[in-house]
C-alpha cells in the first residue's frame, strides 16, 4: 500500500480539471492503456466467438427449415446458409452448447464492461474523422458497441423472462447477433494485430507505457490500485457471476449455488416430477378438464388414416424407457430424467409406415398459447429409439407441470421442442 | 514489491498529435483502401442482417440498438466514474485514498449484479417467474442484499488483515533498528 503522493505525479494532483472529455488529459485513469485493452480485448475475441457459433449452433438446433412452425425467423434468407439436420447423439448436445451460450455469456459481461470503459476516451475524439476509412470505422464502432449491449442486454432479459424488448426475442438476438458479428470481424482484422503486438511488446505492466497511445491518460490521478491488480478485479468479477450461474445446468445440490438467476435455488418439489419445469400447466391456458382419462384422445394422422388414442389404448402399446435431459434455450438444464412411453417411430407405424421409413412430424399441443404449442421434429429424430411419446417420468405418471397426460422427449432436443399436453401427431414429409 | 508495482514513470508531456497527412488543401484523406473496402463488406453483412433486424417495430429496434450504446457511454460511464471519483476524493480528504479499492471492488460487483438481475431482485418479475417456472419469484433481493453484506464483509476483513499485518511489519523493523 501507498501513503501519501506519489512521486513523480503529485505535480498534476489537485489540479483543474479540463472541462471537455475530448481533451486527452480530462481522462485521468492510469489504468486506461494499450496492455488493459488487449488483453480484454484479446479475451473477448475468444469468448464473442464461442458465443457466435454456440448462438448459430442453437439456432440450427430448432430445425427451423423444416417447417414454418419452427421458424422464428422465416426472412432469414442466406443468413441461414449453414442450417444442418440437428441430429440426436449425443443426447446431451444442446445442454452443452447451450450451457456454454448462455453461462459464457453471462461471465463475460464485466470483461464486456471494462473493455468499453477502457476505451471510452476514443469516443470523444475530435476530429471526428481523419479519413474517409477512420470516419467509416468510427460508424462500424457504433454497431459494435451498440450491437454488443443490444445483444448481451436481450440475452439477459430473456433469461429472466422480462420480454419487454420491441419485439420477438428470437429475430432481435438472431438478426442482431449478425449485425453485431459484421461490425466484430471488421474490428477484429482491424486491431487484432496490434493487440498482439502489445501483448507482446508490453508483458509487464509496469513497463514505460507508450504515452503517445492515446488510451494513455497524459495527466493521470495517482493509481489506487496496478493494472495487473485490475484485472485480476475483472476476472473476480466473471468468476463471481459464473459461480452465481453455472449451477443451474445441474441438479441439486449445485443448483443451489445458482442463487440470483432463474432456475437455480431449490428444485420445484420433491418426487419424481420434481425437477425443472419450463412452463407449467397453469402458465399456458391447460383446462385439466381436458386431459382426464375420458375426455383426452391422442389423433394420431398420416398416410390418409387418423387414429383416436386414449391414454389406456396407448399403455397397451410397447412401452420403452429413455433417459434423457431437458435443456433450455435460456441456458438452464437437467441431468438425465427417466422418461418412459410410447416410441415415435412405432406410432408412425400405427398409421402405415414401415420400419425404418417413418417420416417428419407435426405435433400439436392443448396449449392455449406460447410460440411453440406446435412443433415439428424431423424423421431423424422420429426414428431416434429413444425418442419417446412420454407417458411417466421417473418411475410415476407425468405431472400436470411436465405434460400430462402425454409428452414428447426427444434426444438433444431444445427443450420447447419437447411438446407438453400433446393432442395431435401428424406424420408425413413436411 | 508492491511499492515497485504501484509506481508511476515521470511522464514528459506526450505528443499527442498524430503526423500530419501530406495532402492537398482541400482534398479530402481516404485513408487506407484495404480498410474501406473491409468496411464496406462488413457493412453490407450489417445492412444484409439489419433491414431484417428493422422489419418489425424498425422505431423500437433502432432505438435500443443505439440507445444501448448511448445509455452506457453517456450516463452509465459516467455515473460509475464520478461515483468511484467522489470515494476517491472522500477517503483522500481523510487520509485514506489507499482504501478506495476496498469500497470499489464490493460496491462495483454489487452494483453490476442489481443491473444484470434488476427484474427478479426488483420483484416486478416474481408472479410471471412463479406461474412459468413453478419456482418462487421472491428472494432474489434478500439473496442479493446477502451477497452485497458478504462482499463488503469480506472486502472489510481483507482491509483489516492487511492493516494489522503492515503495523506488525512496521513495528517489528523498528525494534529490529533500535
Amino acid at each position: 500500500m501507498v501513503r501519501g503522493p506519489v512521486r513523480g505525479v503529485s505535480r498534476s494532483y489537485g489540479r483543474g480539471m479540463p472541462r471537455s472529455p475530448s481533451s486527452p488529459a480530462f481522462w485521468r485513469s492510469p489504468l486506461r492503456g494499450p496492455w488493459f485493452t488487449s488483453v480484454l480485448g484479446v479475451v473477448l475475441l475468444g469468448g464473442i466467438t464461442v458465443l457466435f457459433v454456440t448462438g448459430l449452433v442453437s439456432y440450427a438446433a430448432y430445425n427451423p427449415n423444416l417447417s414454418p412452425v419452427n421458424d422464428m425467423t422465416p426472412d432469414k434468407g442466406l443468413l441461414g446458409f449453414y442450417l444442418f439436420s440437428w441430429p440426436t447423439n449425443p443426447s446431451w448436445l444442446y445442454r452443452l452448447t447451450q450451457g456454454v451460450h448462455v453461462t459464457l455469456g453471462i461471465t463475460l459481461i464485466p470483461v464486456l464492461l471494462a473493455k468499453l470503459w477502457s476505451v471510452v476516451p476514443k469516443l470523444f475524439t475530435l476530429p471526428p474523422a481523419r479519413s474517409l476509412a477512420h470516419a467509416l470505422e468510427r460508424i462500424s464502432l457504433l454497431l459494435l458497441v451498440g450491437g454488443a449491449l443490444f445483444e448481451f442486454t436481450t440475452g439477459v432479459l430473456n433469461v429472466q423472462l422480462d420480454y419487454i424488448f420491441p419485439g420477438s426475442f428470437y429475430p432481435l438476438h438472431f438478426y442482431g447477433a449478425w449485425v453485431f458479428f459484421a461490425a466484430f470481424v471488421a474490428h477484429a482484422v482491424l486491431r487484432v494485430p496490434m493487440a498482439l503486438r502489445n501483448l507482446r511488446h508490453l508483458r509487464d505492466e509496469d513497463q514505460r507505457p507508450r504515452t503517445d497511445d492515446e488510451l494513455v491518460a497524459p495527466d493521470p490521478a495517482p493509481p489506487t490500485v496496478s493494472r495487473r491488480g485490475a484485472l485480476g478485479v475483472v476476472g473476480g468479477g466473471s468468476l463471481l457471476l459464473f459461480a452465481t450461474t453455472a449451477g443451474r445446468s445441474f441438479d441439486a445440490p449445485l443448483r443451489e449455488t445458482a442463487v440470483l438467476v432463474p432456475h437455480g435455488g431449490p428444485e420445484p418439489g420433491g418426487g419424481p416430477g420434481g425437477f425443472q419445469i419450463n412452463k407449467t400447466a397453469e402458465a399456458v391456458g391447460i383446462d385439466m378438464r381436458e386431459t382426464t382419462g375420458e375426455t383426452w384422445r391422442l389423433l394420431v394422422e398420416g398416410r390418409g388414416r387418423t387414429l383416436r388414442l386414449s391414454r389406456d389404448e396407448l399403455l397397451k402399446l410397447p412401452l420403452h424407457s429413455a433417459a434423457l435431459p431437458i435443456a433450455c434455450v435460456e441456458g438452464w438444464s437437467t441431468s438425465d430424467q427417466w422418461w418412459r412411453g410410447v416410441r415415435l417411430r412405432d406410432l408412425a407405424a400405427l398409421v402405415g409406415y414401415e420400419e425404418g421409413t417413418a417420416p417428419d412430424v407435426l405435433v400439436e399441443s392443448l396449449q392455449r398459447h406460447g410460440a411453440f404449442r406446435h412443433a415439428a421434429l424431423r424423421y431423424n429424430q422420429v426414428r431416434d429409439p429413444r425418442s419417446l411419446l412420454a407417458l411417466f417420468a421417473n418411475g410415476e405418471d407425468l405431472t400436470p407441470d411436465h405434460g400430462y397426460p402425454a409428452r414428447i422427449i426427444v434426444p438433444a432436443a431444445p427443450g420447447v421442442l419437447n411438446t407438453k399436453w400433446v393432442a395431435r401427431m401428424t406424420f408425413g414429409e413436411l | 514489491m508492491r511499492r515497485r508495482v504501484l509506481r508511476r514513470p515521470v511522464l514528459r508531456r506526450p505528443v499527442l498529435r498524430r503526423p500530419v497527412l501530406r495532402r492537398p488543401l482541400g482534398k479530402p484523406a481516404l485513408g487506407s483502401p484495404l480498410q474501406i473496402l473491409l468496411l464496406a463488406c462488413s457493412f453490407a453483412l450489417a445492412g444484409y442482417a439489419g433491414v431484417r433486424l428493422l422489419a418489425g417495430d424498425w422505431f423500437g429496434v433502432a432505438l435500443w440498438f443505439v440507445g444501448a450504446a448511448v445509455l452506457h457511454d453517456l450516463v452509465l460511464v459516467p455515473l460509475y466514474a464520478g461515483a468511484d471519483r467522489a470515494v476517491a476524493r472522500g477517503l483522500g480528504a481523510v487520509g485514506r485514498r489507499e482504501w478506495t479499492v476496498y469500497v470499489r471492488f464490493p460496491a462495483a460487483f454489487s452494483a453490476l449484479l442489481l443491473l444484470m438481475w434488476f427484474p427478479l431482485i426488483s420483484g416486478q418479475m416474481a408472479e410471471h417467474y412463479r406461474l412459468a417456472s413453478g419456482l418462487s419469484g421472491d428472494g432474489f433481493l434478500a439473496r442479493w442484499l446477502l451477497i452485497t453484506a458478504v462482499l463488503f464483509g469480506g472486502s472489510a476483513a481483507l482491509l483489516v488483515l492487511r492493516l494489522f499485518r503492515s503495523s506488525r511489519s512496521s513495528r517489528s523493523s523498528r525494534s529490529a533498528r533500535s
